[in-house]
């Protein structure tokens, strides 16, 4: 028989060789996102030879990085074993509030990124008490935070009329570049995955998300405090998924309604292509960088290469699962 | 069933809950709609709620197994798109579009279920891609909304019968005879349920894993079509919209959680899910009745949402040891 086996019996043979820090080898899934990717240029360098040109590349670093930001809030929750549905209008909600501070006046002008984030953190923060807590499936609570943010957002614009331009900070982060020419957004992705891969492999909080998500029980029993992690998980997925949004909005210069749909699903691909396991417990950051910039990068390609719209979802959708066909797959009963 | 009477109310008790909850929601709503409860107030409301059903219907039977269909919607909108060009022209014509897109439907269910299976890819991840591949299908057949479809058809099944029955309730009636209960009541449909229980001890015990998975997906597939050919009955033509497809597949995962299906598999009915759509439609239309400024209806329809989804799934509720919250 040849099925995959349930959640628990997975997590609990990967726990032994998957503990992180430990690992020297180089994860298969890893080497062949970043295969993927090279294969990608190539393809699209036979196309056209500007595809290997630093700028082309540069910018396609920059889209990829608000990209990036998300997934790595959305990497956190699926390391715990959970998801996070509530992306979309958590990323819309980052930029508007944002945007709507940066009317307040001066102050507001300062204020208009950290309330933007802290408003996504309040939002993971009430979806990790609901996990956490009251042992809501989180595909669940997080489903009702996107209408509960959704509706906030909409009494918000209609009742309020709030600015929806963004403000200079904003724009600077998103569009500006500082040093040696390489965008600001791109090292705002660099800082929010150095202090990821920080948080992950070398504190007790990511010990103990990588714990939980191998076995919940487990880790309770052990005596780390799962109840907080979770809920700090949530909220900084929340606050991650809305600073996606405050670079957004600073790169489209305002904030719109549906700004955050195009993200969900292509987050949580980025983060399953790196070769993080859906279960939980399992994957590293690198290899969600690897998923991120592949999947931007296949969007861009199919794009410029003028493929109808319909060959762009279609060609996307068959890849990612060809790739995982590959190398994400789960063992037998047998084994 | 008559002699066991509180097993049977307890394995029942999420579609009871799911029940009686809409009872009592439909009847504020019908008691203070302006107009009172005439026929073409409960035509336009069964159209809607019976949609939702169907859709709820189609992610309830993967859910039985643990798994999560996030293509529903996208097959839904690839099934609207290709009836509006082939359910039409002379009944036989018609007959026939309807069985393609049934067809496809079931095509579209099955390919999730070969890779799922065969692939051992989680289900999450694998119809996260499928619905990608479906809504590029949906978009290639119709890149601008249009399409027609057999009029006569569409009126007969959405509209009303003699004595102002909603048609749309006996067409629901009818894929719940021919689709569910055969399906439970089959020994595929209990080996589905054990999948959902535990794979592993179902596995041991000889249970059919794989054809029970099979059937459910290709399952869904179908009901997931006949939702879209509804779609296509309901506004004559066929529109690729992704707004649809994303809408519709979340819309499906709250209406079976409101009918009290358990996300973790194993547990629920079919016939719980319908009622849970319903009482999902039932929120937005009592906001509508109460005058509910229209900026705040979204928010209020979260808030209830929030909180009745919530209520429904928190299993703080009935542990009976704290060791248990962590399994």
């Amino acid at each position: 028989m040849a099925e995959a086996p349930s959640r628990r019996e997975q997590n609990g043979r990967a726990a032994g060789s998957s503990s992180p820090g430990t690992r020297r080898r180089i994860d298969p899934a890893i080497a062949w996102a970043f295969g993927c990717i090279g294969l990608v240029l190539l393809v699209g360098s036979l196309y056209s030879s500007s595809f290997l040109s630093p700028q082309y590349l540069l910018q396609q670093l920059k889209v990829a990085s608000f990209l990036g930001v998300i997934a790595t809030g959305a990497m956190i929750v699926i390391l715990l074993g959970q998801i996070d549905l509530s992306v979309p209008w958590v990323v819309a909600a980052g930029g508007m509030m944002a945007t709507a501070a940066t009317g307040w006046g001066p102050l507001g002008e300062i204020l208009a990124i950290p309330v933007g984030i802290g408003c996504g953190v309040a939002l993971g923060l009430i979806s990790g008490v609901g996990v956490a807590f009251l042992r809501i499936p989180s595909m669940v609570v997080t489903l009702a935070m996107n209408a509960v943010a959704q509706g906030l957002m909409i009494v918000h614009t209609g009742g309020f009329s709030p600015q929806d331009a963004s403000s200079p900070a904003m724009r600077v982060i998103a569009t500006g570049d500082t040093i040696l020419g390489i965008p600001n957004a791109v090292l705002v992705w660099a800082v929010v995955g150095v202090a990821a891969v920080f948080l992950l492999t070398r504190t007790t909080f990511g010990r103990t998300v990588y714990a939980i998500g191998n076995r919940e029980r487990a880790a309770y029993l052990s005596g780390a405090r799962t109840r907080l992690v979770v809920t700090a998980a949530f909220a900084l997925a929340g606050g991650l998924s809305a600073l996606g949004g405050v670079l957004l909005a600073g790169y489209a210069s305002k904030a719109a309604q549906a700004m955050g749909d195009p993200y969900l699903l292509p987050a949580i691909a980025a983060v399953v292509l790196g070769g993080t396991s859906i279960l939980g417990g399992r994957g590293s950051y690198l290899g969600t960088v690897a998923g991120v910039i592949l999947i931007t990068l296949l969007q861009s390609i199919l794009s410029v290469m003028q493929m109808p719209e319909f060959g762009r979802h279609v060609t996307y959708g068959i890849v990612i699962i060809a790739m995982l066909l590959i190398y994400g797959r789960g063992r037998r009963y047998s084994e | 069933m008559s002699g066991d009477g509180p097993y049977w109310l307890r394995e029942h008790r999420g579609t009871l809950l799911a029940f009686a909850g809409f009872v009592v929601m439909f009847t504020i709503y019908a008691t203070n709609h302006p107009a009172g409860l005439d026929a073409n107030v409960a035509t336009t409301a069964a159209n809607k709620g019976v949609l939702l059903a169907i859709v709820a219907m189609a992610q309830t039977l993967v859910v039985l197994t643990s798994g999560i269909d996030l293509s529903v919607g996208a097959v839904m909108v690839l099934a609207n798109c290709l009836a509006s060009g082939i359910v039409i022209g002379s009944p036989l014509m018609s007959a026939l579009g309807v069985i393609g897109v049934l067809l496809v439907g079931a095509l579209c269910g099955a390919i999730n279920a070969l890779i799922v299976i065969f692939g051992r890819l989680q289900p999450i991840v694998v119809t996260i891609a499928s619905g990608a591949v479906y809504y590029g299908a949906a978009l290639a057949l119709r890149p601008v909304p249009g399409g027609d479809v057999d009029t006569a058809l569409a009126d007969a099944l959405t509209g009303q019968l003699p004595g102002g029955v909603p048609a749309s309730l006996v067409v629901l009636l009818a894929v719940v005879a021919i689709v569910w209960l055969p399906f439970r009541r089959s020994v595929i449909g209990r080996a589905a349920y054990a999948v959902g229980s535990s794979e592993i001890a179902a596995y041991m015990s000889g249970v059919p894993i794989r054809r029970a998975k099979f059937v459910a997906y290709t399952l869904s597939g179908l009901l997931a079509s006949m939702a879209g050919l509804f779609v296509t009955f309901i506004t004559y033509t066929g529109e690729a919209s992704a707004a649809n497809a994303s809408t519709y597949t979340l819309y499906s995962i709250a209406a079976v959680v409101l009918g009290g299906v358990s996300l973790f598999g194993g547990s629920g009915s079919a016939v719980g899910a319908i009622f849970g759509a319903f009482m999902f439609r039932t929120i937005g239309d009592l906001l509508f009745v109460f005058n509910v400024e229209p900026l705040w209806q979204p928010l209020f329809q979260g808030i209830v949402l929030a909180a009745a989804v919530c209520l429904g799934a928190a299993r703080l509720l009935r542990v009976r040891n704290r060791l248990d919250l962590y399994g």
